[in-house]
């Protein structure tokens, strides 16, 4: 874990408020892996912005982060330029470890797509995604998923573009078809309460990475509560230390 | 070099900056990140009796220059953070202190009774916690009940003792001197300012609580103002705290009369800032001439 300034390499912007930083940091991309996320310092404001990491280069030691325009501090990165240096704190969470002797399907809602894909890639060519989106003009990252997956499968909530309806409307099949299999997502959290539902109704293994409202981002200051019921009672967990991935069955999706 | 040591009701500090109670755990996970032992003391996440779960999420909003907080006291109790947390901190060599809340007089007591011959340095009351509905802000808000938690736990707390004053009260004066009168070796201040934050779209407060307690530099000015009046009124050492976030904030902390001070939300902004004020401060008592800290504290030469 470090806390340093480090150069962003190149900006893309990926549609109306979504943008990829691809960030030139040795240091971090060697203690990254999917799933995992950067704090960034955005401009004048207190609180630093949770933001996962998609992509991990290590040959290159660079990181790519995907967020989306959300309000003062996600307004002002979106500002910055190829160039220019962000005070990043990382990598921090556990992140995800897809196991590799199973079926899996990586799962996105939105903006949670961009882990999702690292977690695809470290998979291997056998990944399957499935992909929701509000309408077509959200779409992101497709070319890269389809790059690395074996298939996927995209869900717009208008019909806008791939089928119309929700990411579980595809799991639905999938399952079916894959009741060995191991799911990820990563996404909204009617999305993700939906997604464990699901799996819990199969028996499937499910990890989802949440988000919720962060202060330092490292475990100590406790702001970013979830609520767990594992097999030795309730548990108030953290996102930022003990997640923000997570075992589907064990997380209180109305706590 | 100028001598950063100070020295609090009979406890040594290397230097005056103290970590803040609630945004620095257990100190674990900054050590992480840099050298802890560089620090005057840690103030330890506050402590109760038995286990809290704390407050549903959200429990974090941001403000114009800072934040709003309702973790609402989670912590693992006394027993398991004199079993898992202080061993660790004890080897830091840097100054504990116990944070305790609770919510009747008799859990504060044995919550500190339970500390006694544990190794922490200094027992810090917080009974200004703004989030739990027995946080201990009810004995926080009247002199008198101040008064007599203070002399409570003063007859079974055998490390020096630090009352932390919350900034919602009419007269903070008042409830320091309570303190003092009671007792206490010194007071901390500010705790939290109650505040609101609402989404315009939901139509519903940020917080879960509803209600937060507000920290970061917007409360700097009012804490400022707090702690020199308290300092003008007790003898006890003030340690000042309340939106710090560089060392020119420490310095005017210093001048207005605090003995050392404490460093909270800027954590989450600068992991590094608690070392970059220790920094700051030494080079503006070399700047000026100043052999030791303790030489500016109080020194504002008012109008």
């Amino acid at each position: 874990m470090v806390q340093a300034y480090f150069k962003i390499q190149s900006v893309e912007k990926l549609n109306a408020s979504t943008y990829s930083f691809v960030i030139d940091c040795p240091v971090l991309a060697r203690e990254s892996w999917c799933g995992r996320f950067v704090n960034i310092q955005c401009g004048e404001k207190t609180l630093r912005r949770p933001i996962s990491i998609s992509e991990i280069d290590q040959a290159n030691g660079t990181i790519t982060i995907v967020f989306e325009v959300r309000g003062e501090g996600t307004a002002w990165l979106a500002t910055r330029k190829a160039g220019d240096e962000l005070n990043i704190l990382g990598p921090l969470g556990n992140g995800f470890f897809p196991d590799k002797d199973k079926p899996a399907i990586f799962i996105g809602g939105g903006i949670g797509c961009p882990p999702m894909l690292g977690a695809a890639q470290d998979y291997g060519e056998n990944a399957e995604a499935i992909l929701g989106f509000r309408s077509k003009e959200q779409l992101i990252l497709l070319d890269k998923f389809k790059r690395c997956c074996q298939s996927i499968a995209v869900t717009t909530n208008d019909g806008s573009y791939g089928t119309k309806g929700f990411v579980t409307d595809i799991l639905k099949d999938k399952l079916h078809e894959k009741p060995d299999c191991v799911v990820y997502a990563c996404g909204p959290m009617p999305m993700l309460k939906g997604v464990a539902a699901m799996c819990a109704e199969y028996n499937v293994q499910c990890y989802v990475s949440l988000e919720q409202r962060m202060g330092c981002g490292i475990g100590a200051c406790l702001v970013c509560a979830c609520k767990t019921q594992e097999q030795d009672g309730e548990h108030m967990r953290h996102v930022c230390k003990n997640g923000p991935v997570f075992d589907a069955k064990e997380v209180d999706f109305n706590g | 070099m100028a001598d950063l040591r100070v020295n609090i009701a009979g406890v040594e500090f290397k230097n005056p900056v103290i970590t803040a109670s609630g945004t620095f755990g257990f100190g674990q996970e900054y050590a992480r990140i840099y050298d802890i032992s560089r620090l005057g003391g840690i103030s330890c996440k506050g402590t109760t009796l038995h286990e809290r779960p704390g407050n549903p999420a959200p429990r974090i909003a941001e403000t114009p220059s800072g934040i709003l907080n309702s973790v609402g006291l989670q912590n693992p109790g006394v027993d398991a953070f004199i079993r898992d947390d202080l061993p660790f901190l004890k080897k830091q060599n840097t100054v504990v202190i116990a944070n305790i809340a609770g919510s009747q007089v008799e859990d504060y007591v044995e919550t500190v009774r339970r500390l006694q011959g544990s190794g922490v340095d200094m027992i810090e009351l917080n009974i200004s916690c703004p989030n739990v509905k027995e946080g201990g802000v009810s004995f926080g808000t009247s002199a008198k009940s101040v008064e007599n938690i203070t002399k409570q736990v003063k007859a079974v707390a055998e490390q020096p003792l630090m009352i932390k004053l919350t900034p919602n009260v009419t007269d903070i004066t008042e409830t320091a001197a309570a303190a003092e009168a009671g007792g206490a070796d010194a007071v901390s201040l500010i705790n939290t300012i109650t505040g609101m934050k609402i989404d315009i779209n939901t139509r519903r407060p940020i917080l879960k609580n509803n209600t937060g307690g507000m920290s970061g530099a917007a409360v700097f000015p009012v804490a400022l103002r707090m702690v020199w009046q308290v300092a003008n009124r007790v003898k006890i050492p003030v340690v000042g705290m309340g939106g710090i976030t560089k060392w020119q904030d420490a310095v005017e902390m210093l001048l207005a009369g605090a003995s050392a001070v404490q460093i909270g939300t800027a954590n989450f902004t600068d992991a590094y800032t608690p070392l970059k004020v220790i920094a700051g401060i030494n080079e503006y008592l070399d700047a000026h001439g100043e052999k030791s800290v303790s030489d500016i504290v109080g020194k504002v030469q008012v109008w």
